[in-house]
């Protein structure tokens, strides 16, 4: 147990401070960092440059100089990371940016990035949405190589194709061992709550994946050999972008509702993609994007979201789902009617919170939240 | 023929217009195919195909023009929409439940056919369709050009659909009618060949408003879109735009302006962004009681898609290259090239709830060419289709301070 507690502070230790611990990744390491805004992006390819990602998913910042090119009704997470790249917040620990146009807002977000933010170098791209086919399984390769040329540019050092290898195994293992850490949450749902679940995850962020896996290789092991806790409270699947501010995890813990399942862009489908064992490490990295399933940001045309969340909370023994939807995040806000419909006809309760990083007060979900676990049976 | 030619540009644009309707209510209840299509996708396959297609979209126009979208609206939040997202897909999701509407009834689809070119709403707007209706989804993804021009790469990409989409287009088909159906590339090449002219012709008609005063009240505009939205790859359509150009031309070479002898053009104007369907007569009388004229807008180029015939790489590429899927670079200059074209003297930026993908540029587009071209410029709350979301008075507050800019920078240039 001992050993379970030491390995979790030192996650939540990165993972509640995550500008102090860029900077001192950037340190210890030597190695430049980039930043990775949300969703899928080539992790791989910055990693086989000898460079660090560093994932940008918004956080606390006073909404200011980003009024001056965006209306209010931009999601709050994007509309941060913009803020963060005007306020220069960024340009502390960062040597560079990476984004795709995963929606609409992504798209002008790019676009007003090189205006107002100039001394940073930005890497454009576009991940394909008819992404099963073969020319778009071409297309990804075609931009993982741009994007390889300008990273290498960053990092003043060529890329082989035993660099790539070699960071495609590195990222297998990350999403390996994390995909098996969100199992073992069931085991032990009191010690790994809401609030710490989050936080181990969210470590991978802003570490050096390789030993990030290596500590939670080591936790993954530490809580197999513990025993099992006894946990009386409810146990949800949470839906959405991602749950934050922490505040608003907290609730969630002094409700005794534990989060046994995720269906986070921030976490799961981050990693719930196993990759595929042939083909050129290009191919792989576009094949775990064909795969990819009931994932808002990828057009899906068996649109199986509900599906998957319905197969998710048979899997998880989840009492009911609570969708934290990210205020004015179009990709969610369109699947949220199709699958409550397809969970309500599956008698599986649901709660539906707006949320926003910038929010002041969580009180209104805490309510929420402890009159939901009340309905659970 | 001879009661064909009396009939106005008008008059021929509502035959248009009721003939494509009906045609395919007519071709649902006769059995055969119907498609519900984006604004802006590669209609050839289907006009190849001979496959009825109705627009979504521009069915939401009509119902928002006529005041009838907030009962579709409230159905759609009713279900768990959200506000926030665009006002076209709620309408449509309330007609694809209720099925019935005052304004402009359309059968319902067999497939879906959605090209993202004009935004990424569409593609989850026509997957939630393509679900909750159970029929097959087609759809074209056009990657947003962060890079000034549309590259090589995407348009290889964009090429690849369009076989996946003529296979598809094909099982369909065969299946549909229980008899094998192939698609036929001599009539792609004849409809490509339609598809430019009649693409071309829209562009010559728009481009008379050039002249001084301007012929065209470029509130008309919006109502020969629907033509184009649904005509383009018609004969007809290009009949309508072609009686169009021709009275344009005669009303210039008379030295008419666009509305009744003595109501002066005093200044001319852009339009920045789709109109506010169920506002057109407010927002038109507040511009045209100060004498401005909205001469054009982003629209005319936005359904000019031009390419060699067999081309299908450089057809990739025109529908890749809109105004709405280029980079901000791109569409400064686009709109800077139409106010020097159009001698224009200002701007009206539609700050539309609904298009997130038109706002989140817009702050910076309006600065960009405020600065390049010295023009005014306004920029005002609104929607589309959402009759809450725009407000007349505060809309004609706007467009008064618009016009003392406006005055102003005329009597600066007239004081040289």
């Amino acid at each position: 147990m001992a050993d379970i507690k030491s390995l979790i502070a030192e996650f939540e230790k990165v993972a509640l401070n995550p500008a102090k611990s860029a900077a001192e990744l950037k340190k210890e390491t030597g190695k430049k960092l980039i930043g990775m805004f949300p969703y899928h992006l080539p992790e791989e390819i910055v990693y086989a440059a000898g460079m660090l990602p560093v994932g940008m998913w918004g956080g606390q910042t006073e909404i200011k100089l980003s009024n001056k090119y965006l209306q209010s009704f931009c999601c709050s997470m994007i509309k941060a990371n913009f803020e963060m790249g005007m306020n220069k917040t960024y340009q502390k620990v960062l040597d560079g940016v990476v984004m795709a146009a995963y929606c609409d807002t992504l798209k002008c977000i790019c676009e007003d990035w090189k205006v107002a933010v100039t001394d940073m170098p930005l890497i454009a791209m576009y991940y394909p949405q008819n992404r099963k086919i073969a020319a778009a399984i071409d297309y990804m390769g075609a931009e993982f190589k741009k994007a390889q040329e300008q990273l290498e540019a960053i990092a003043g050092k060529k890329v082989t194709e035993a660099d790539l290898e070699a960071a495609w195994e590195v990222y297998e293992a990350y999403r390996a061992e994390s995909r098996k850490f969100v199992k073992l949450v069931a085991k032990m749902p009191k010690t790994l709550n809401a609030t710490v679940r989050h936080l181990v995850i969210k470590a991978a962020w802003f570490m050096d994946k390789k030993v990030y896996t290596e500590k939670l290789a080591a936790l993954n092991a530490a809580i197999e050999a513990a025993p099992a806790e006894e946990f009386n409270g409810k146990k949800v699947l949470v839906e959405g972008i991602m749950v934050e501010p922490i505040a608003l995890l907290d609730a969630f813990v002094e409700n005794d509702v534990c989060i046994i399942g995720d269906d986070l862009s921030h976490q799961s489908r981050m990693f719930r993609i196993e990759g595929r064992k042939e083909g050129t490490v290009y191919e792989k990295m576009a094949y775990r994007i064909a795969d990819a399933y009931a994932d808002p940001l990828l057009l899906d045309e068996k649109k199986e979201h509900g599906k998957e969340l319905i197969d998710m909370v048979k899997e998880y023994g989840a009492d009911g789902v609570v969708v934290c939807a990210m205020k004015f995040c179009d990709p969610e806000e369109y699947d949220y009617p199709i699958f409550k419909e397809e969970l309500e006809a599956a008698n599986i309760p649901v709660l539906y919170m707006e949320i926003e990083q910038q929010m002041e007060s969580v009180g209104q979900y805490k309510t929420r939240i402890q009159a939901f676990a009340e309905t659970l049976a | 023929m001879e009661q064909k030619e009396k009939l106005s540009s008008k008059q021929m644009l509502n035959d248009l217009m009721a003939d494509h309707y009906q045609s395919a209510l007519d071709a649902k209840a006769d059995g055969k195919l119907v498609a519900w299509a984006t604004s802006i996708a590669p209609q050839e396959l289907l006009t190849t195909m001979g496959i009825n297609v109705v627009y979504p979209e521009n069915q939401a126009a009509a119902i928002g023009a006529r005041k009838e979208a907030q009962k579709f609206i409230d159905h759609s939040e009713g279900r768990g929409y959200s506000v926030d997202l665009c006002s076209y897909a709620r309408v449509n999701f309330g007609y694809q439940q209720l099925k019935k509407s005052e304004s402009q009834d359309i059968p319902m689809p067999d497939f879906i056919y959605s090209c993202s070119n004009i935004c990424h709403t569409v593609l989850k707007w026509y997957e939630n369709l393509a679900k909750e209706l159970n029929i097959p989804l087609i759809i074209f993804d056009l990657p947003f050009n962060h890079t000034y021009d549309v590259q090589d790469h995407a348009a290889k990409y964009m090429k690849g659909q369009i076989e996946e989409a003529i296979k598809r287009l094909e099982t369909i088909s065969t299946k549909h009618y229980g008899k094998k159906v192939e698609f036929d590339h001599d009539k792609f090449k004849a409809v490509m060949e339609q598809s430019n002219a009649t693409s071309q012709m829209w562009k010559d008609a728009t481009m008379v408003a050039k002249a001084k005063p301007s012929p065209l009240n470029g509130f008309d505009l919006f109502n020969y879109m629907a033509g184009i939205v649904t005509n383009r790859g018609t004969k007809a359509g290009y009949e309508v735009f072609k009686a169009w150009k021709e009275e344009l031309e005669a009303k210039a070479a008379a030295g008419l302006g666009p509305w009744k002898p003595g109501e002066e053009e005093k200044f001319r104007v852009m339009w920045d962004g789709i109109a506010c369907w169920p506002y057109l007569g407010s927002t038109y009388k507040g511009l045209k009681n100060n004498g401005i004229n909205m001469v054009t807008s982003t629209y005319p180029d936005s359904w000019t898609i031009l390419y060699d015939n067999g081309d299908i790489e450089g057809m990739a590429k025109a529908y890749s290259g809109i105004y709405c899927n280029s980079n901000l670079q791109n569409g400064v200059d686009r709109i800077t090239r139409i106010v020097n074209e159009y001698s224009l003297d200002g701007i009206v930026f539609h700050s539309n709830r609904s298009c997130k993908l038109l706002d989140f540029r817009q702050f910076e587009q309006q600065r960009q060419i405020e600065e390049k071209t010295g023009v005014a410029t306004v920029l005002f709350d609104g929607d589309q289709t959402d009759p809450r979301a725009f407000s007349t008075e505060q809309y004609n507050t706007r467009i008064q301070a618009f016009l003392e800019t406006l005055e102003n920078k005329k009597e600066e240039r007239r004081k040289g």
